[in-house]
Protein backbone atom coordinates (compact mmCIF):
# COMPACT_ATOMS: atom_id res chain seq x y z
CA UNK A 1 0.00 0.00 0.00
CA UNK A 2 1.29 3.45 -1.32
CA UNK A 3 2.81 5.65 1.71
CA UNK A 4 -0.07 8.48 2.99
CA UNK A 5 1.64 11.83 3.73
CA UNK A 6 -0.37 14.45 5.70
CA UNK A 7 -1.84 17.49 3.09
CA UNK A 8 -4.06 20.29 4.22
CA UNK A 9 -7.14 22.07 2.73
CA UNK A 10 -7.48 25.56 1.86
CA UNK A 11 -9.41 25.49 4.96
CA UNK A 12 -6.29 24.32 7.10
CA UNK A 13 -7.43 21.11 8.38
CA UNK A 14 -5.43 17.74 7.46
CA UNK A 15 -6.41 14.92 5.38
CA UNK A 16 -4.28 12.17 3.72
CA UNK A 17 -2.71 11.70 0.20
CA UNK A 18 -0.32 9.39 -1.91
CA UNK A 19 2.97 10.91 -3.59
CA UNK A 20 0.65 10.31 -6.61
CA UNK A 21 -2.61 11.87 -5.57
CA UNK A 22 -0.15 15.01 -4.20
CA UNK A 23 1.28 15.30 -7.35
CA UNK A 24 -2.21 15.16 -9.48
CA UNK A 25 -3.20 18.34 -7.54
CA UNK A 26 -0.42 19.95 -8.26
CA UNK A 27 -0.65 19.33 -12.01
CA UNK A 28 -4.04 20.42 -11.49
CA UNK A 29 -3.74 23.74 -9.65
CA UNK A 30 -1.47 24.59 -11.89
CA UNK A 31 -3.44 23.71 -15.11
CA UNK A 32 -6.04 26.06 -13.59
CA UNK A 33 -4.19 29.12 -13.69
CA UNK A 34 -2.62 28.18 -17.15
CA UNK A 35 -6.49 27.96 -18.54
CA UNK A 36 -7.74 31.16 -16.82
CA UNK A 37 -4.40 33.35 -17.11
CA UNK A 38 -3.25 32.23 -20.42
CA UNK A 39 0.10 31.46 -19.12
CA UNK A 40 2.22 28.58 -18.89
CA UNK A 41 1.98 25.57 -16.17
CA UNK A 42 4.47 24.36 -14.09
CA UNK A 43 7.52 22.41 -15.89
CA UNK A 44 8.00 18.75 -14.37
CA UNK A 45 11.02 20.07 -12.21
CA UNK A 46 8.75 22.40 -10.67
CA UNK A 47 5.87 19.82 -9.79
CA UNK A 48 8.87 17.52 -8.03
CA UNK A 49 10.54 20.33 -5.91
CA UNK A 50 6.62 21.16 -4.60
CA UNK A 51 6.12 17.44 -4.21
CA UNK A 52 9.17 17.35 -2.12
CA UNK A 53 7.94 20.04 -0.15
CA UNK A 54 4.57 18.31 0.72
CA UNK A 55 6.34 14.80 1.52
CA UNK A 56 9.13 16.72 3.75
CA UNK A 57 8.48 15.63 7.27
CA UNK A 58 9.25 18.71 8.85
CA UNK A 59 7.17 20.75 10.43
CA UNK A 60 9.07 24.27 8.90
CA UNK A 61 10.59 24.37 5.37
CA UNK A 62 12.99 27.01 4.57
CA UNK A 63 14.83 28.85 1.70
CA UNK A 64 18.73 28.03 1.12
CA UNK A 65 20.93 30.35 2.81
CA UNK A 66 21.66 33.54 0.30
CA UNK A 67 17.97 33.04 -0.97
CA UNK A 68 16.66 34.95 1.41
CA UNK A 69 13.79 37.69 0.65
CA UNK A 70 12.79 41.09 1.44
CA UNK A 71 9.50 41.13 4.02
CA UNK A 72 6.66 44.08 3.79
CA UNK A 73 4.05 43.85 6.03
CA UNK A 74 0.28 44.65 4.98
CA UNK A 75 -1.80 45.86 7.97
CA UNK A 76 1.34 46.41 10.30
CA UNK A 77 0.77 46.62 14.11
CA UNK A 78 -2.77 45.20 14.69
CA UNK A 79 -2.00 41.97 14.02
CA UNK A 80 -0.47 42.95 17.91
CA UNK A 81 -2.91 45.64 18.93
CA UNK A 82 -5.93 44.80 17.14
CA UNK A 83 -8.84 42.08 17.49
CA UNK A 84 -9.72 38.95 15.90
CA UNK A 85 -10.97 40.45 12.63
CA UNK A 86 -7.57 40.97 11.61
CA UNK A 87 -5.82 38.28 13.62
CA UNK A 88 -4.37 40.18 15.89
CA UNK A 89 -4.18 39.10 19.59
CA UNK A 90 -4.93 42.24 21.16
CA UNK A 91 -2.11 43.50 22.94
CA UNK A 92 -2.50 46.61 24.46
CA UNK A 93 0.58 48.47 22.76
CA UNK A 94 1.12 52.07 21.04
CA UNK A 95 1.57 51.79 16.91
CA UNK A 96 5.07 53.66 17.63
CA UNK A 97 5.97 50.31 20.06
CA UNK A 98 4.18 47.49 17.83
CA UNK A 99 6.51 48.70 14.82
CA UNK A 100 9.60 48.76 17.43
CA UNK A 101 8.58 45.44 18.20
CA UNK A 102 8.17 43.93 14.58
CA UNK A 103 11.80 45.92 13.65
CA UNK A 104 13.72 44.60 17.00
CA UNK A 105 12.06 41.27 17.89
CA UNK A 106 10.70 39.95 14.72
CA UNK A 107 13.87 41.28 12.48
CA UNK A 108 11.50 42.94 10.41
CA UNK A 109 12.84 44.28 6.75
CA UNK A 110 10.40 46.91 6.73
CA UNK A 111 7.25 47.58 8.92
CA UNK A 112 3.92 49.74 8.23
CA UNK A 113 2.33 52.13 9.97
CA UNK A 114 -1.92 52.29 9.80
CA UNK A 115 -4.83 53.74 11.29
CA UNK A 116 -7.08 51.13 12.67
CA UNK A 117 -9.84 51.56 10.22
CA UNK A 118 -7.20 50.91 7.68
CA UNK A 119 -9.12 52.55 4.86
CA UNK A 120 -7.40 55.92 2.79
CA UNK A 121 -10.89 57.91 3.35
CA UNK A 122 -11.22 58.37 7.27
CA UNK A 123 -7.72 59.13 7.85
CA UNK A 124 -8.29 62.10 6.14
CA UNK A 125 -10.50 64.07 9.10
CA UNK A 126 -7.96 63.05 11.57
CA UNK A 127 -4.43 63.49 9.26
CA UNK A 128 -2.63 65.55 11.94
CA UNK A 129 -2.72 62.41 14.42
CA UNK A 130 -1.15 60.55 12.08
CA UNK A 131 1.36 62.86 10.54
CA UNK A 132 2.21 63.38 14.85
CA UNK A 133 2.68 59.49 14.94
CA UNK A 134 4.77 59.12 12.07
CA UNK A 135 7.15 61.53 12.75
CA UNK A 136 7.52 59.66 16.36
CA UNK A 137 8.39 56.24 14.36
CA UNK A 138 10.49 57.89 12.25
CA UNK A 139 12.77 58.99 15.32
CA UNK A 140 13.04 55.92 16.88
CA UNK A 141 13.27 53.37 14.08
CA UNK A 142 15.78 52.33 11.60
CA UNK A 143 13.47 50.17 8.84
CA UNK A 144 12.32 51.50 6.29
CA UNK A 145 8.35 52.35 7.14
CA UNK A 146 5.29 52.22 5.31
CA UNK A 147 2.03 53.92 5.77
CA UNK A 148 -0.74 51.49 4.62
CA UNK A 149 -4.66 51.96 3.88
CA UNK A 150 -6.91 50.13 1.66
CA UNK A 151 -8.31 52.32 -1.06
CA UNK A 152 -11.92 50.97 -0.56
CA UNK A 153 -14.00 52.66 -2.70
CA UNK A 154 -17.38 50.94 -0.47
CA UNK A 155 -16.53 53.95 1.82
CA UNK A 156 -18.16 56.91 -1.01
CA UNK A 157 -21.30 54.74 -1.29
CA UNK A 158 -24.30 54.85 0.48
CA UNK A 159 -25.10 54.71 3.39
CA UNK A 160 -21.46 55.47 4.40
CA UNK A 161 -20.36 58.15 0.93
CA UNK A 162 -22.34 60.30 -0.88
CA UNK A 163 -22.94 58.30 -4.16
CA UNK A 164 -25.20 55.73 -4.78
CA UNK A 165 -24.25 52.02 -3.99
CA UNK A 166 -23.49 50.08 -7.29
CA UNK A 167 -24.61 46.98 -5.15
CA UNK A 168 -27.86 48.27 -4.87
CA UNK A 169 -28.41 49.84 -8.22
CA UNK A 170 -27.17 47.06 -10.45
CA UNK A 171 -29.80 44.75 -9.22
CA UNK A 172 -32.64 47.05 -10.47
CA UNK A 173 -30.90 47.12 -13.76
CA UNK A 174 -29.71 50.69 -13.11
CA UNK A 175 -26.64 50.68 -15.16
CA UNK A 176 -25.49 53.62 -16.05
CA UNK A 177 -26.40 55.32 -12.42
CA UNK A 178 -24.25 52.41 -10.95
CA UNK A 179 -21.51 53.26 -13.22
CA UNK A 180 -21.54 57.08 -12.84
CA UNK A 181 -21.38 56.53 -9.09
CA UNK A 182 -17.94 54.83 -9.41
CA UNK A 183 -16.80 57.49 -11.94
CA UNK A 184 -17.94 60.15 -8.86
CA UNK A 185 -16.23 57.71 -6.46
CA UNK A 186 -12.85 56.95 -8.37
CA UNK A 187 -12.71 61.38 -8.58
CA UNK A 188 -13.15 61.99 -4.39
CA UNK A 189 -10.84 58.46 -3.90
CA UNK A 190 -7.73 59.95 -6.16
CA UNK A 191 -8.37 63.07 -4.37
CA UNK A 192 -8.13 61.43 -0.74
CA UNK A 193 -5.51 59.09 -1.28
CA UNK A 194 -2.97 61.68 -2.63
CA UNK A 195 -4.06 64.22 0.10
CA UNK A 196 -3.23 61.76 2.84
CA UNK A 197 -0.37 60.38 1.16
CA UNK A 198 0.90 64.40 0.65
CA UNK A 199 0.75 64.95 4.20
CA UNK A 200 2.70 61.78 5.33
CA UNK A 201 5.58 62.83 2.65
CA UNK A 202 5.54 66.22 4.01
CA UNK A 203 6.60 64.89 8.04
CA UNK A 204 9.50 62.36 6.30
CA UNK A 205 7.76 59.64 5.46
CA UNK A 206 9.14 56.66 3.09
CA UNK A 207 6.76 54.67 1.54
CA UNK A 208 3.16 53.95 1.23
CA UNK A 209 1.12 50.61 0.81
CA UNK A 210 -2.21 51.20 -1.31
CA UNK A 211 -3.87 47.29 0.16
CA UNK A 212 -6.17 45.28 -1.17
CA UNK A 213 -6.45 47.15 -4.00
CA UNK A 214 -9.35 46.59 -6.01
CA UNK A 215 -11.83 45.22 -3.64
CA UNK A 216 -14.70 47.03 -5.03
CA UNK A 217 -13.95 46.23 -8.28
CA UNK A 218 -12.32 48.19 -11.40
CA UNK A 219 -13.05 51.55 -9.95
CA UNK A 220 -11.11 50.83 -7.12
CA UNK A 221 -8.29 50.04 -9.13
CA UNK A 222 -8.55 52.83 -11.50
CA UNK A 223 -8.74 55.13 -8.42
CA UNK A 224 -5.35 53.77 -6.92
CA UNK A 225 -3.67 54.11 -10.23
CA UNK A 226 -4.42 57.37 -10.89
CA UNK A 227 -3.38 58.31 -6.97
CA UNK A 228 0.02 56.49 -7.67
CA UNK A 229 0.59 58.69 -10.91
CA UNK A 230 -0.15 61.80 -9.10
CA UNK A 231 2.08 61.10 -6.02
CA UNK A 232 4.63 59.90 -8.18
CA UNK A 233 4.84 63.46 -9.87
CA UNK A 234 4.40 64.83 -6.68
CA UNK A 235 6.56 63.14 -4.19
CA UNK A 236 9.47 61.53 -3.44
CA UNK A 237 7.46 58.76 -2.03
CA UNK A 238 7.96 54.90 -2.96
CA UNK A 239 4.91 53.18 -3.53
CA UNK A 240 3.57 49.79 -3.25
CA UNK A 241 0.10 48.38 -4.49
CA UNK A 242 -1.14 45.39 -3.10
CA UNK A 243 -4.05 43.68 -4.34
CA UNK A 244 -7.38 42.40 -2.94
CA UNK A 245 -7.89 39.43 -5.01
CA UNK A 246 -6.32 37.38 -8.21
CA UNK A 247 -8.92 39.03 -10.90
CA UNK A 248 -10.63 42.55 -11.25
CA UNK A 249 -13.68 42.85 -10.86
CA UNK A 250 -15.85 44.57 -13.44
CA UNK A 251 -18.51 46.00 -10.97
CA UNK A 252 -18.42 48.99 -13.53
CA UNK A 253 -17.03 47.21 -16.75
CA UNK A 254 -15.65 49.90 -19.24
CA UNK A 255 -13.21 51.18 -17.07
CA UNK A 256 -9.88 51.63 -18.31
CA UNK A 257 -6.30 53.11 -17.88
CA UNK A 258 -3.77 54.02 -20.57
CA UNK A 259 -6.17 52.27 -23.08
CA UNK A 260 -6.35 49.05 -21.35
CA UNK A 261 -9.68 47.85 -19.73
CA UNK A 262 -9.12 46.99 -16.12
CA UNK A 263 -11.98 44.13 -15.65
CA UNK A 264 -10.64 40.83 -15.72
CA UNK A 265 -6.94 41.31 -15.61
CA UNK A 266 -4.90 38.85 -13.59
CA UNK A 267 -1.67 39.59 -11.51
CA UNK A 268 0.79 39.65 -14.60
CA UNK A 269 -1.80 41.89 -16.60
CA UNK A 270 -2.20 43.83 -13.34
CA UNK A 271 1.46 44.41 -12.53
CA UNK A 272 1.89 46.10 -15.94
CA UNK A 273 -0.23 48.85 -15.28
CA UNK A 274 0.76 48.87 -11.56
CA UNK A 275 4.49 49.86 -13.39
CA UNK A 276 2.89 51.86 -16.02
CA UNK A 277 1.43 54.03 -13.26
CA UNK A 278 4.98 54.39 -11.27
CA UNK A 279 4.75 51.90 -8.55
CA UNK A 280 8.24 50.77 -7.17
CA UNK A 281 6.11 47.36 -5.56
CA UNK A 282 3.24 45.05 -6.62
CA UNK A 283 1.80 42.45 -4.40
CA UNK A 284 -0.40 39.78 -6.39
CA UNK A 285 -2.65 38.01 -4.56
CA UNK A 286 -3.85 34.61 -5.55
CA UNK A 287 -7.10 33.48 -3.88
CA UNK A 288 -7.13 30.13 -1.39
CA UNK A 289 -10.21 27.74 -2.37
CA UNK A 290 -10.82 26.02 0.85
CA UNK A 291 -12.40 22.89 -0.64
CA UNK A 292 -9.02 22.09 -2.62
CA UNK A 293 -5.76 20.74 -1.03
CA UNK A 294 -3.13 23.10 -0.32
CA UNK A 295 -1.18 20.92 -2.97
CA UNK A 296 -3.44 22.54 -5.59
CA UNK A 297 -4.08 25.92 -4.22
CA UNK A 298 0.19 26.61 -3.78
CA UNK A 299 1.11 25.04 -7.14
CA UNK A 300 -1.75 27.47 -8.64
CA UNK A 301 -0.93 30.28 -6.54
CA UNK A 302 2.94 29.52 -7.98
CA UNK A 303 1.75 29.43 -11.21
CA UNK A 304 -0.23 33.17 -11.84
CA UNK A 305 2.78 34.73 -9.26
CA UNK A 306 5.83 33.27 -11.42
CA UNK A 307 3.92 34.76 -14.88
CA UNK A 308 3.69 38.15 -12.79
CA UNK A 309 7.19 38.00 -11.87
CA UNK A 310 8.48 37.28 -15.28
CA UNK A 311 6.04 40.25 -16.63
CA UNK A 312 7.06 42.72 -13.68
CA UNK A 313 10.32 45.15 -14.38
CA UNK A 314 9.61 46.51 -10.77
CA UNK A 315 10.16 43.79 -7.48
CA UNK A 316 7.53 41.87 -6.69
CA UNK A 317 5.84 41.30 -3.09
CA UNK A 318 3.39 38.26 -3.16
CA UNK A 319 0.64 38.73 -0.60
CA UNK A 320 0.83 36.17 1.35
CA UNK A 321 -1.53 36.34 4.45
CA UNK A 322 -4.08 34.04 5.52
CA UNK A 323 -5.73 32.72 2.40
CA UNK A 324 -3.69 34.22 -0.12
CA UNK A 325 -0.66 33.40 -2.08
CA UNK A 326 -0.73 29.53 -1.00
CA UNK A 327 -1.80 29.61 2.80
CA UNK A 328 -5.08 28.61 4.01
CA UNK A 329 -8.02 30.73 4.86
CA UNK A 330 -7.39 29.99 8.51
CA UNK A 331 -6.93 32.95 10.28
CA UNK A 332 -4.29 31.94 12.89
CA UNK A 333 -2.33 30.24 10.10
CA UNK A 334 -0.09 26.67 10.07
CA UNK A 335 3.31 27.56 10.19
CA UNK A 336 3.51 24.40 8.05
CA UNK A 337 1.86 25.57 5.26
CA UNK A 338 2.83 29.10 5.19
CA UNK A 339 7.09 27.92 5.43
CA UNK A 340 5.89 25.84 2.45
CA UNK A 341 4.58 28.61 0.57
CA UNK A 342 7.22 30.85 1.07
CA UNK A 343 9.83 28.84 -0.14
CA UNK A 344 7.65 27.59 -3.11
CA UNK A 345 7.47 31.30 -3.66
CA UNK A 346 10.97 31.81 -3.61
CA UNK A 347 12.61 29.56 -5.12
CA UNK A 348 9.98 28.66 -7.79
CA UNK A 349 8.43 31.95 -8.99
CA UNK A 350 11.37 33.98 -7.79
CA UNK A 351 9.59 36.75 -5.59
CA UNK A 352 11.80 39.57 -4.82
CA UNK A 353 9.78 39.78 -1.66
CA UNK A 354 7.19 38.42 0.51
CA UNK B 1 2.81 39.52 3.52
CA UNK B 2 -0.68 40.13 4.87
CA UNK B 3 -3.24 39.24 7.72
CA UNK B 4 -2.01 36.54 10.54
CA UNK B 5 -1.52 35.96 13.99
CA UNK B 6 2.14 37.19 14.87
CA UNK B 7 3.70 33.53 15.20
CA UNK B 8 1.67 32.35 12.04
CA UNK B 9 2.82 35.24 9.71
CA UNK B 10 5.86 37.29 10.20
CA UNK B 11 7.34 35.23 12.56
CA UNK B 12 7.14 32.09 10.30
CA UNK B 13 7.74 34.07 6.53
CA UNK B 14 10.55 35.34 8.69
CA UNK B 15 12.38 32.05 9.87
CA UNK B 16 11.24 30.35 6.45
CA UNK B 17 12.89 33.57 3.67
CA UNK B 18 13.36 36.77 5.32
CA UNK B 19 16.64 38.49 5.49
CA UNK B 20 16.04 39.49 8.99
CA UNK B 21 15.78 43.59 9.60
CA UNK B 22 18.23 44.56 11.27
CA UNK B 23 19.78 41.96 12.00
CA UNK B 24 21.34 41.21 9.25
CA UNK B 25 21.05 43.65 6.06
CA UNK B 26 17.79 42.98 5.52
CA UNK B 27 16.61 46.76 6.16
CA UNK B 28 19.43 48.28 3.71
CA UNK B 29 18.06 45.41 0.92
CA UNK B 30 14.83 46.80 1.28
CA UNK B 31 15.87 50.72 0.72
CA UNK B 32 17.79 50.20 -1.90
CA UNK B 33 13.96 47.97 -3.49
CA UNK B 34 12.07 51.49 -2.64
CA UNK B 35 14.91 53.44 -3.23
CA UNK B 36 15.63 52.27 -7.14
CA UNK B 37 13.26 49.78 -7.78
CA UNK B 38 15.61 47.31 -7.62
CA UNK B 39 14.75 43.50 -8.04
CA UNK B 40 16.12 40.78 -5.29
CA UNK B 41 19.07 40.25 -6.91
CA UNK B 42 20.35 43.41 -8.25
CA UNK B 43 19.61 45.09 -4.77
CA UNK B 44 21.52 42.45 -2.54
CA UNK B 45 24.23 42.38 -4.82
CA UNK B 46 24.52 46.44 -4.71
CA UNK B 47 24.35 46.29 -1.36
CA UNK B 48 26.62 43.55 -0.57
CA UNK B 49 29.35 45.69 -2.71
CA UNK B 50 29.15 48.44 -0.10
CA UNK B 51 30.01 46.23 2.27
CA UNK B 52 32.67 44.48 0.83
CA UNK B 53 31.29 41.02 1.33
CA UNK B 54 29.39 38.24 -0.72
CA UNK B 55 25.60 38.29 -0.97
CA UNK B 56 25.31 34.76 0.97
CA UNK B 57 27.16 37.72 4.05
CA UNK B 58 24.07 39.54 3.85
CA UNK B 59 21.46 37.43 5.81
CA UNK B 60 24.36 35.71 7.86
CA UNK B 61 23.68 37.33 11.54
CA UNK B 62 27.09 36.42 12.54
CA UNK B 63 28.80 38.99 9.96
CA UNK B 64 26.14 41.61 10.08
CA UNK B 65 26.40 42.35 13.68
CA UNK B 66 29.91 42.93 13.41
CA UNK B 67 29.74 45.23 10.25
CA UNK B 68 26.77 46.83 11.83
CA UNK B 69 28.65 47.91 14.73
CA UNK B 70 31.49 48.83 12.66
CA UNK B 71 29.52 51.05 10.83
CA UNK B 72 27.39 52.48 13.22
CA UNK B 73 24.33 51.82 11.76
CA UNK B 74 22.22 49.92 14.39
CA UNK B 75 21.72 46.66 15.86
CA UNK B 76 18.72 44.72 17.21
CA UNK B 77 20.07 44.80 20.34
CA UNK B 78 20.09 47.59 23.16
CA UNK B 79 23.73 48.70 23.19
CA UNK B 80 24.61 52.00 24.72
CA UNK B 81 25.78 54.71 22.61
CA UNK B 82 25.43 52.84 19.38
CA UNK B 83 23.25 55.00 16.90
CA UNK B 84 19.86 54.52 17.15
CA UNK B 85 16.39 55.59 15.14
CA UNK B 86 17.13 58.55 12.85
CA UNK B 87 20.74 58.86 13.56
CA UNK B 88 21.38 55.18 11.93
CA UNK B 89 19.36 56.44 8.98
CA UNK B 90 21.68 59.06 8.37
CA UNK B 91 24.47 57.03 8.52
CA UNK B 92 22.59 54.55 6.12
CA UNK B 93 21.65 56.96 3.77
CA UNK B 94 25.77 58.00 3.41
CA UNK B 95 26.60 54.55 3.07
CA UNK B 96 23.87 53.30 0.79
CA UNK B 97 24.13 57.05 -1.24
CA UNK B 98 20.28 57.23 -1.24
CA UNK B 99 17.61 59.81 0.13
CA UNK B 100 16.21 58.96 3.03
CA UNK B 101 13.12 61.72 3.32
CA UNK B 102 13.81 61.59 7.05
CA UNK B 103 16.67 62.24 7.19
CA UNK B 104 16.51 65.00 4.71
CA UNK B 105 14.08 66.58 7.11
CA UNK B 106 16.16 66.41 9.98
CA UNK B 107 18.89 68.02 7.31
CA UNK B 108 16.52 70.78 6.76
CA UNK B 109 15.64 71.34 10.84
CA UNK B 110 19.27 71.48 11.64
CA UNK B 111 20.15 74.03 9.02
CA UNK B 112 16.56 75.99 9.84
CA UNK B 113 16.15 79.58 11.13
CA UNK B 114 18.46 81.10 13.94
CA UNK B 115 18.11 84.54 15.73
CA UNK B 116 21.36 85.28 15.58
Amino acid sequence: MAEKYPVRMGDGHFVEMTADEIRAHLIEGSEDAADRGKIAPLDDSEYDFLLDLFTNPARVVGVPQGHEVVLTHDIGTLRLDGDQGNSGVGIPLSRLQGIQVHERAFAADTMELGHVDYSWKPVKPIIAQEQQVLENVLLSTIVPIFYGAMPNLGLYYAPDGPFGNPSDLLPMAKIDEAREAQELAVEHAVRDMVYVATKLWDVGGDAINFDTTGAAGDADFKATLHAVEQLKDSTGLAIEVGMAGEFILGMHGKLEYEGTRLAGLFPHDQVKLVEKAGADIFGPVVNTNTSRSMAWNLARAVTFVKACVEASNIPIHVNMGMGVGGSPVFETPPIDSVSRASVAMVEIARVDGL
Amino acid sequence: MGVGDPYGMPIAHGVAAGMGGIRTAGDLVARMQLAQKMRISEAKAFVADKLRISVQDLSDVTVMREIREDLDIGVITSVPGCAKGIEAKARIADLLGIKINSVERLKRKLSGPTRD
